[in-house]
């Protein structure tokens, strides 16, 4: 639905007199998201995936590389078709950018306009547009008079209003408290799975990935450092988004000790492989920490372990793991 | 000279006042505003950024506005001529007066559109709005309370102005309060006049910071009830509650970030 090949954005900086500097933010960017997935992004602060959403409708034109978008390149359009494309590309910002002297109605109405709809279509649209975001009851307030949940619940709805195949959002929770950012996440979740809308998403926020998308791309220094989804993640040894989604923390190597990191998912979480191993091997297990989290209905887990002696010593009981169909990796 | 004498001239006098400040700034909106949103746009990182287009625009602007008005009036008679046909009485005055008030009222602008949201100018081209989309539906409507600022402060100095202008044959007060208040040593009058300029310039501005304050919703209507939820969770009780759970006040957190 979604396709950037080597997307490059380059920033000239006015260094000194006479000097500029070239700063990349986007270095050769390829991401790939499906028709009807939830997909998130994460970095941090100036990883480029600002940058990233903003090229995806050409918001920020990108030096080379190419955007494609339900099946159109962006790059290669006239500055009409252009706009005439964004209309099925909705977006939500961080601040909301909601209109103040416009009602939270005629927030919603304003892509409506745009495309020349009467005013009665636009009026009943926008109704049916609340009613989906749980705010048909503001639809005369002004946005100065909500809370930003309920902004970003607005944004969301203006963001709707065209009929988009595409969301895109623009770390649309992080001006949000945690359990606002829990409500507005959900509703993202609902519109993608009712209306079959693919949604990219970016954020800073691990626990936004965790709870809401299916697949995800880690960018660091303007790269994608690693993607695929989140099942494949975890599935991936030495995933870097897998240890964090479930961190598991610095857990300190006991001397003479094995550290072994165990991801389980699907059927594994049933089996009761902790106690047949102590069992069978007649080891003592330590477990140095844990985490199991549902991941689009599936229950996923990551646990360290310690076992006493060397590596050497544990080869049989490691691969008693491996055989239940748990992923393991020696940590330490 | 009594009151019965004074009426009719005050009367007339206010009267060629109220034309000539009324149509100066109807030609200062209908040349100022485009004038102001050209700047504001062509601005680095504005909507159609043009440093070129900029820096001409700023410069004449800059010229326009740093000219002494009662130069101005003097320089652009063969202009005032032209157009109106004669070089006296308050129809010649207008065109000193727009000349001299459009750069101004231009430069008001560019700071009120300037000073509206970027991020609103990005939704709109975010949802297929052309660069014309984004000045009627984003731009102008957002920035119009401080627009109507600007505008109350450009006719204010125009009254002022006109005064000045009545000094040297442009008719309305300035020229009676000359004609009477300082050639006929009727000094009672003089004070009459200015007592009512006093009086004018006061309700142009309480006009416009009512209709202003009326346009603007960007606070929200309760503004002291807001205040008090605010400070309630530190003052009262409630307090370490509120510490439990992170942002304990979700309907202030989005204004009060803005």
């Amino acid at each position: 639905m979604i396709t950037t090949s080597d997307l490059r954005k380059v920033y000239r900086a006015q260094g000194r007199p006479g000097s500029t500097t070239e700063i990349a933010a986007l270095d050769g960017v390829d991401l790939h998201v499906r028709q009807g997935e939830v997909y998130g992004v994460v970095g941090t602060s100036g990883a480029g995936k600002s940058t990233l959403i903003r090229c995806v409708n050409l918001l920020e034109r990108p030096t080379s590389g190419s955007v494609r978008v339900d099946g159109r390149e962006l790059t290669a359009l006239s500055p009409a078709e252009l706009r005439e494309t964004r209309r099925s590309i909705g977006m939500v910002f961080q601040h909301f950018n909601l209109l103040a002297r416009r009602t939270v109605a005629e927030n919603v109405e304003l892509p409506l306009e745009l495309t020349g709809l009467s005013r009665r279509e636009r009026a009943a649209k926008a109704r049916e547009l609340l009613e989906l975001v749980g705010l048909a009851d503001k639809a005369k307030a002004y946005p100065a008079q909500l809370s930003g949940g309920q902004k970003q619940r607005v944004g969301i709805a203006r963001a709707l209003a065209g009929d988009p195949k595409v969301l895109l959002s623009d770390e649309a929770t992080s001006a949000l408290d945690p359990e606002t950012t829990r409500s507005v996440l959900q509703l993202l979740r609902d519109l993608n799975r009712q209306l079959g809308l693919t949604v990219l998403l970016i954020t800073h926020e691990m626990d936004v990935i965790k709870s809401v998308c299916d697949s995800a791309a880690l960018m660091r220094d303007g790269r994608v450092v690693e993607s695929g989804t989140l099942h494949e993640l975890l599935e991936r040894p030495g995933s870097e988004l897998a240890r964090e989604l479930f961190p598991l923390g610095e857990g300190e190597p006991l001397q003479g000790s094995t550290l072994l990191d165990i991801t389980f998912q699907g059927e594994a979480t049933a089996q009761p492989f902790i106690s047949q191993l102590a069992r069978t091997y007649n080891v003592d297990v330590s477990i140095i920490g844990a985490a199991v989290e549902t991941l689009g209905g599936r229950q996923v887990g990551r646990m360290r372990v310690s076992l006493p002696g060397s590596f050497d010593e544990n080869v049989v009981p490691i691969g008693y793991l491996r055989e239940q169909g748990l992923q393991v990796e020696v940590a330490a | 000279m009594t009151w019965n004498d004074m009426q009719p001239l005050l009367w007339q006098a206010t009267w060629e006042t109220a034309w000539m400040v009324g149509l100066a700034t109807l030609a200062t909106v209908l040349l100022g505003l485009p004038l102001g949103l050209l700047l504001a746009s062509t601005r680095r990182g504005g909507l159609l950024q043009n440093a070129g287009v900029n820096k001409l625009v700023g410069t004449v602007v800059n010229v326009g506005r740093s000219l002494p008005f009662v130069i101005l009036i003097v320089a652009i008679i063969p202009f005032t001529r032209w157009v109106t046909g004669t070089t006296l009485g308050w129809q010649a005055a207008t065109v000193p007066l727009a000349v001299g008030a459009i750069p101004f009222f231009a430069r008001l602008v560019e700071t009120a559109v300037a000073d509206v949201d970027g991020g609103l100018v990005e939704a709109v081209q975010a949802m297929g709005g052309s660069a014309w989309t984004v000045v009627r539906k984003a731009l102008l409507p957002e920035a119009l309370p401080a627009l109507v600022s600007a505008l109350t402060t450009t006719v204010i100095a125009l009254v002022g102005y006109s005064a000045m202008a009545g000094t040297v044959g442009g008719g309305g007060l300035g020229t009676l309060a000359i004609n009477y208040g300082y050639m006929r040593f009727e000094t009672t009058f003089m004070w009459v006049i200015a007592a009512e300029l006093v009086v004018l310039v006061t309700l142009v501005q309480l006009a416009g910071e009512g209709l202003a304050r009326g346009l603007d919703h960007k606070r929200p209507a309760t503004a002291s009830r807001w205040t008090l939820h605010r400070t309630v969770p530190t003052q009262t009780s409630a307090a370490p509650k509120a510490a439990e759970t992170p942002a304990p006040e979700p309907e202030l957190t989005g204004s009060a970030q803005r």
